[in-house]
């Protein structure tokens, strides 16, 4: 079984690199550069893909964190972990690659009058206190229960804010998914599409190997502690003696499988 | 403002692709050397369970 699972995690994992392929090798040789930006619109087909997954994870997360609730399975609760942590260092790259754009195309490196910019920051800082919530209480049930309500209610400010934004006057960002924005020639449009599937494919791969690494890592502390209870004894760095010092992660208290 | 000339917006596509490879590769390096953590304690445990069954 774990083989099994070990083979799809390389099947995805090499999906993943060849659609990322085919996505850089459509943007640099078949994608017509961009009238008015030139060639520094080649950042859109990595940003503005980054940016939807990241907040589609968001919402995941959320969708996760009602599962949680609902079933009281510890597996969704380490997917909404999971799916917070991944759209986070999305939210970086986003972040940082946006920053660049602006500075190539408008001059600046931030503008605080753009309501896409700073919505999505606002969002970015949300889920960074997720972290500290999560990690301040002790007790594990309790850790999941506040962290799958944290996601929920976060997940639900994701789309909220998203149409607030819409609502907005926009002066210097562009609108993507618009009327006018989002007609773009047939050539773009088709290499915006796979880089979002590789984008998408790459988050999927990235989250499947954090649950993996998190369900070895909750499967050997059970075994430690059966064979400590068993015959063993206190086993040298065990859990008896990185008891006081563990920090509680959602896959500790997660059962076999993921 | 006027589109970059090609020389001086490569450095800008550049870094912005260099960032999108260079902070998933980081990610999977940090999860590659848990999950060899990880092995070389599963190696540990069973030397010491094989220990045990032998000393019986």
């Amino acid at each position: 079984m774990t083989a099994l699972r070990s083979n799809r995690l390389a099947l995805l994992a090499a999906a993943t690199a060849c659609l990322l392929a085919l996505a850089l090798a459509l943007v640099f040789f078949y994608a017509p550069l961009d009238a008015d930006q030139g060639f520094v619109q080649k950042i859109f087909y990595v940003h503005v893909p980054s940016a939807i997954v990241a907040l589609g994870g968001f919402v995941a997360a959320g969708v996760m964190g009602a599962l949680y609730l609902r079933s009281g399975n510890p597996r969704w609760d380490l997917r909404s972990y999971v799916a917070i942590h991944l759209s986070v260092i999305f939210g970086c790259v986003v972040l940082a690659t946006g920053s660049i754009w602006a500075r190539a195309s408008w001059g600046h490196w931030w503008l605080w009058d753009e309501p896409v910019l700073v919505s999505f920051l606002v969002i970015f800082l949300l889920y960074c206190v997720y972290y500290p919530l999560r990690y301040s209480i002790d007790d594990r049930e309790r850790q999941a229960r506040a962290a799958s309500v944290f996601a929920i209610t976060a997940g639900a400010f994701v789309p909220v804010n998203f149409i607030a934004v819409r609502l907005a006057e926009s002066f210097t960002h562009p609108r993507v998914l618009s009327q006018t924005g989002g007609n773009m020639p047939g050539e773009m449009r088709l290499t915006f599409l796979v880089a979002l599937a590789a984008v998408a494919l790459l988050y999927v791969t990235l989250c499947r190997l954090e649950i993996a690494a998190k369900t070895l890592s909750a499967q050997l502390s059970e075994l430690r502690r059966a064979l400590e209870s068993a015959h063993v004894g206190a086993l040298p760095g065990g859990p008896r003696a990185r008891r006081s010092q563990a920090p509680s992660t959602p896959a500790a208290s997660t059962g076999a499988g993921g | 403002m006027p589109a970059l000339p090609l020389d001086e917006a490569g450095k800008y596509v550049a870094a912005a692709y260099v960032i999108f490879a260079v902070l998933p590769v980081i990610y999977v390096a940090i999860l590659a050397s848990k999950i060899g953590r990880l092995q070389s304690e599963v190696a540990r445990l069973l030397e010491l369970v094989r220990d045990e069954r032998s000393g019986r």
